[in-house]
């Protein structure tokens, strides 16, 4: 039996798999977010330095991380479209780009909150934040640009090269720490092993894997509506029984 | 019809853009003196001390010239796109990439290097003294083409849209910001007696790599929005 491996790649068939995985995902995101912080806010003992204000990593760091794979995920989406010429890798990649700005603006204003009573300053314009601001403005072209061409194939070509163009930041946020002379802390997760708390790592893990889940519900969920109102006048959305009671 | 070369053909295409640049030289002048004008308004709004403004100065100067880039950037493209000549420049059997590294440099040559050639006076109007006025203008010189060719790209995204400047401004601005960072830190570091040779070394990298990268990117964009 032949395996069609691009069963899913149009709009019509993955509409319902989103559709199905949506519950699947939104239901581990909300049980990893309550067992993450649970551990991160009760189990995980106090910090040697910072005291209880360190906790708020458990939220900084998984969403940080996320800002960054987000948009390399859609601008990898972003290029599959340009490239393959698939209407659903666009779609995706517009899908992506709304939560990935959320998780750089919270990133930033965790990052925020964070550095008032370790650093005692709000904001430092030292090369990781300014790169991750750098990231917000770049999720914010995205989504003007994409918003302002009504052609909807020349607004995602024309999008795509602009998140191709931008990913070039992506690496600079990374390695910032280890290039300039910042205030940011650096590293702790290398591959040489990890100077932290058992419990701690647990923390940082399960909140990862929350985010992780959370970002897939809700850009799944905004791939549907994206799907509905890009294919508005084809004959399987009007067949599809939720918009059969609209249109009776 | 004559075979042309490359340079040939670059050569065309820069004085084609500059001498229909000389044609309407308000447009350049206009850039021009809203240049001046931000660099004007900023001491009034601070206050006049001599010391904070020699500190600021670097940083004034930088930021109205990426403004002013960011201004003049309608203009690269729009004029041939009403006209027709940029859907030829697409179809010639010529290669894409030289035709708008070719407007690129000219667009520089209109834009950015009056502002550099502007910029020592007006940071002599800041108290900046000569020495850094060399190497602001050094890095003004080494940055305002990275902003035409960043910019050419935005320009290219943005072909006939009703957002207008801003629209390239919120896109091109963030690709800009490193050159701003090493362009005022270079003359930063050169009042404070640290090495500055660095950041002159960085703009140069990214003038290097725009002019080998930005005119693919901009031609891939122009076919793009010329569909």
């Amino acid at each position: 039996m032949a395996i069609n491996w691009f069963k899913y790649s149009a709009p019509s068939t993955f509409y319902g798999l989103a559709g199905k995985l949506v519950p699947w995902f939104a239901v581990a995101a909300a049980i990893l977010f309550a067992a993450g912080l649970y551990i991160g806010f009760f189990v995980a003992p106090t910090d040697a330095v910072q005291g209880e204000a360190y906790r708020i990593m458990f939220i900084h760091v998984p969403v940080s991380i996320l800002s960054m794979f987000i948009y390399l995920v859609m601008a990898g989406y972003a290029a599959l479209g340009l490239i393959f010429n698939t209407r659903l890798s666009s779609m995706m990649a517009t899908a992506l780009a709304p939560t990935g700005a959320l998780f750089t603006f919270i990133a930033l204003w965790t990052g925020a909150l964070w550095g008032k009573p370790t650093w005692g300053a709000w904001w430092l314009w030292d090369a990781r934040l300014t790169s991750e601001l750098i990231l917000l403005f770049l999720y914010l072209g995205f989504i003007a640009l994409h918003a302002s061409i009504d052609d909807p194939r020349r607004a995602d070509r024309a999008a795509a090269l602009l998140a191709i163009v931008g990913s070039v930041n992506v690496p600079i946020i990374y390695f910032s720490v280890q290039w300039w002379n910042t205030l940011h802390q650096g590293a702790t997760i290398k591959f040489t092993g990890i100077s932290m708390h058992i419990a701690m790592q647990h923390a940082l893990l399960t909140m990862f894997l929350a985010c992780w889940a959370y970002a897939v519900a809700m850009t799944l969920l905004r791939v549907r509506s994206i799907i509905l109102e890009r294919e508005r006048n084809t004959q399987w959305v009007l067949d599809l029984p939720e918009l059969k009671n609209e249109l009776v | 019809m004559k075979k042309l070369s490359l340079m040939s053909l670059l050569l065309l295409v820069i004085r084609r853009d500059l001498v229909l640049a000389m044609r309407r030289r308000a447009d350049a002048l206009t850039t021009l003196i809203f240049f001046v004008m931000v660099v004007s308004l900023f001491p009034l709004g601070v206050g006049p001390e001599p010391e904070m403004l020699r500190k600021m100065a670097s940083g004034v100067v930088w930021v109205a010239a990426l403004l002013s880039s960011m201004l003049s950037l309608g203009r690269m493209f729009s004029a041939d796109y009403q006209d027709g000549t940029l859907e030829q420049m697409l179809l010639a059997p010529q290669s894409l990439s030289v035709l708008v590294l070719g407007k690129m440099l000219a667009h520089w040559m209109a834009s950015g290097l009056p502002l550099v050639l502007l910029a020592p006076v007006l940071g002599l109007q800041f108290g900046l003294p000569p020495q850094s006025l060399g190497i602001l203008m050094l890095g003004l010189l080494l940055g305002t083409p990275v902003l035409s060719m960043i910019g050419a790209v935005g320009a290219a995204l943005t072909l006939g849209l009703r957002g207008g400047g801003v629209l390239v401004s919120l896109l091109v601005l963030p690709l800009c910001i490193p050159v701003l960072i090493f362009g005022a830190g270079a003359v930063e570091a050169a009042s404070s007696g640290m090495n500055y040779a660095s950041h002159l070394l960085l703009l140069a990298a990214l003038m290097v790599s725009a002019l080998v990268l930005t005119p693919w990117v901009t031609a891939q964009a122009l076919r793009i929005s010329m569909e």
